[in-house]
């Protein structure tokens, strides 16, 4: 059975060409890119142009461009640089709602002495900006915000952002891993320090990724051994992959306006369909400001596991931020940081479209989603409760 | 992706005794929605003590509805008597097992079938109810409940005792007590299963550092005091632990042995083999 895919926040196809201009990489011309030999040679300058390529996408110069294995080593890196670069610097600003290569990486750095400001968001999952600018201090060393949320989609006023980390002279990361590639991103116009970006979140595959590093932002490695990247980052390129990246964000740029219109409106048709054909259903986050793709949708008296559990019977795949999926007892952070109720969080259900993503599928969808919510809930104890009380008008 | 057995997903799929029974003489209630499982339990029992019919609602996972189905199946026809004897483990065991993390989905069936029980013998206090302190404030997890799971289900580590009962899975700022519960349940020493606990796991930064400001606080300042000296702890990095001595011991001539013989040695038998302690300068 062929998978019926919308968990595209989770990981995505690699696209067919993105395959066939890396297939040859991993076959024929396996040479190392830092060879004296023209055969390595040759891989090397495929880099050069991969490299190139990948900084026109993203408006900036190729020598700003780190690649690395994944978006957990950019933030990483990003972070870990600041702080190593500014040794008498030693507080950092993040939100609530970052993904846990940042969450992580700031409670294991509060362990180490530093200080952390997690700003929170609303019930919509917005930050306020006036609180950022209060959280700023003289020895903050960065300010690491997501570009756009993995779960809700909820997308930050990054230009915003940028402007006042610049006009308070503090660096800035981006964790842009669920932006690049469905929302147009500009860095000639956007002033952030630094950008992470994974390839496997835009139809390259796994194990590929960026850091950007604006020219004259203080940089220090965080993988010290050979020469490449400009000795920013050791470690002999996976060619193959960047290759594969670079083909990957050439698509997505000529696909970004597909992407926000044909998949938004696939996206929305399924929301709507949802939410008409299901009581006691509502959207997570603001539906202002989000990515075409992504739709989070809570369900009221059911546990999220066990409707991905019912979906997977029909081959759909969808991602919760149920407690019960993670192996971790409490619901997302994420919903848990916009006051989503528990009674709402334990049910959200994530849907995540991708181009590839068909009318024939989200129909599947919206014949089946309402009988399993049906299923669940005659099976819930708390819906005899509810249905006893007054029906709430707001 | 939860390995479930082909009965887990049966039952899941396929619930038997679902909703709520009318004439029903015994309801158990256990779990609520904050916590992400819940299940209502209806039993009719019979003048001859005897249960004849016995119907679930859950909300809650997978396994979670699994268990209620099948602790439904196995009541069915049993004696109040025989039902007592039902545990968490024979829930576990019929569906041919359950994902350790989720052991805590058999322990919610044998809760809620003896808050059924007691609901029909007019007893006051259901068996789940506060039994000893609150101990795991993040999902309402009482000592007798952690002490009963540890017995009835032979467990012998923190991690454990959080996949059965769920305490400890949350903010984690009970996890000392748990380890404490477990000693006393395993009939050791209090300090000893501290070691233990990080041999299982390694020992995160946040717990090494409340262990050490732990012993340093009630063990060795009090020992250094009675000597007309003290010490105080400067900082903590990795398993490097800087302090500096004060009163008597300060300029002492065998300061440097009260590091090391009596300072670094008790924190490397009560905290981890590892530790290091040396003067902050």
């Amino acid at each position: 059975m062929k998978p019926v895919y919308l968990d595209n926040n989770a990981t995505t196809m690699s696209a067919p060409e993105v395959v066939a201009e890396m297939l040859p990489y991993l076959s024929e011309f396996y040479g190392n890119p830092s060879s004296m030999h023209s055969f390595g040679g040759r891989v090397g300058l495929r880099l050069k142009q991969a490299r190139s390529d990948i900084a026109g996408t993203l408006g900036c110069q190729p020598d700003e461009i780190i690649f690395n294995s994944c978006g957990s080593e950019g933030d990483n890196t990003a972070i870990l640089s600041a702080l190593a670069a500014q040794p008498d610097k030693r507080h950092i600003v993040t939100t609530r709602v970052e993904h846990p290569a940042v969450l992580s990486l700031a409670r294991h750095l509060e362990e180490k002495g530093y200080e952390v400001t997690y700003l929170g968001v609303d019930e919509k999952g917005r930050l306020d900006m006036a609180e950022l600018g209060q959280a700023i201090r003289k020895d903050t060393a960065i300010v690491s915000i997501m570009y756009a949320n993995n779960e809700t989609g909820v997308i930050f006023p990054l230009p915003e952002i940028a402007a006042l980390c610049k006009a308070r002279g503090v660096l800035l990361h981006t964790d842009a891993v669920q932006a690049v590639g469905k929302i147009d991103i500009d860095l000639a116009k956007l002033p952030v320090s630094m950008l992470s970006l994974s390839g496997h979140k835009l139809h390259a595959p796994k194990g590929v990724g960026v850091l950007y590093v604006r020219k004259g932002t203080p940089f220090r490695p965080f993988l010290i051994g050979g020469h490449q990247e400009r000795g920013r980052r050791a470690g002999t390129e996976n060619a193959a992959g960047i290759i594969a990246l670079a083909k990957a964000m050439t698509l997505a740029k000529e696909h970004m306006v597909a992407e926000n219109t044909q998949v938004k409106a696939l996206r929305d048709r399924l929301e709507a369909g949802i939410l008409a054909a299901i009581p006691h259903s509502l959207v997570n986050g603001d539906t202002e400001h989000r990515l075409p793709n992504t739709s989070s949708i809570a369900f009221k008296f059911v546990e999220g596991e066990a409707i991905l559990l019912m979906l997977d019977q029909y081959g759909i795949c969808a991602s919760s931020g149920s407690a019960c999926t993670s192996g971790s007892l409490e619901p997302s952070h994420v919903l848990r940081a916009m006051g989503v109720p528990f009674t709402y969080a334990h049910g959200s259900i994530r849907f995540s479209l991708s181009r590839y993503t068909t009318d024939a599928e989200i129909d599947l969808v919206l014949e089946k989603l309402p009988g399993i919510i049906e299923t669940l809930r005659r099976m819930s104890p708390f819906r005899d409760e509810e249905a006893a009380k007054p029906a709430c008008t707001c | 992706m939860w390995e479930y057995t082909d009965k887990v997903r049966d039952h899941f799929l396929n619930p038997r005794n679902v909703g709520s029974l009318d004439d029903a003489n015994a309801v158990g209630e256990v779990g609520s929605l904050a916590c992400g499982d819940a299940l209502k339990l209806f039993l009719k029992i019979n003048d001859a003590g005897v249960i004849e019919d016995a119907r679930f609602q859950t909300f809650g996972c997978a396994s979670a509805i699994a268990s209620s189905s099948v602790l439904t199946e196995l009541l069915k026809g049993k004696t109040i008597e025989e039902a007592r004897a039902l545990t968490n483990k024979d829930i576990a065991d019929d569906l041919g097992g359950l994902p350790k993390e989720k052991m805590h989905c058999s322990v919610m069936g044998q809760e809620a079938l003896e808050a059924a029980l007691a609901d029909y013998l007019g007893e006051k206090a259901p068996a789940h109810e506060p039994e000893g302190e609150l101990v795991c404030k993040c999902f309402g997890v009482y000592d007798g409940q952690i002490r009963r799971a540890i017995r009835e289900n032979k467990l012998t580590t923190v991690e454990e005792v959080t996949d059965f009962t769920k305490a400890g899975g949350g903010c984690g700022d009970c996890l000392e007590k748990l380890a404490g519960i477990l000693a006393e349940e395993l009939g050791q020493a209090a300090a000893k299963p501290l070691v233990e606990l990080q041999v299982k796991r390694p020992m995160t930064n946040l717990e090494r550092v409340k262990l050490v400001t732990k012993i340093m606080e009630e063990e060795i300042r009090p020992a250094l005091k009675k000597d007309g000296g003290d010490i105080e702890l400067v900082d903590i990095d990795g398993t490097t632990v800087f302090v500096s001595l004060r009163g008597a011991c300060k300029g002492c001539p065998s300061s440097n042995l009260t590091l090391t013989e009596f300072v670094q040695k008790r924190l490397q038998e009560l905290v981890e083999p590892g530790i290091t302690v040396k003067e902050a300068k």
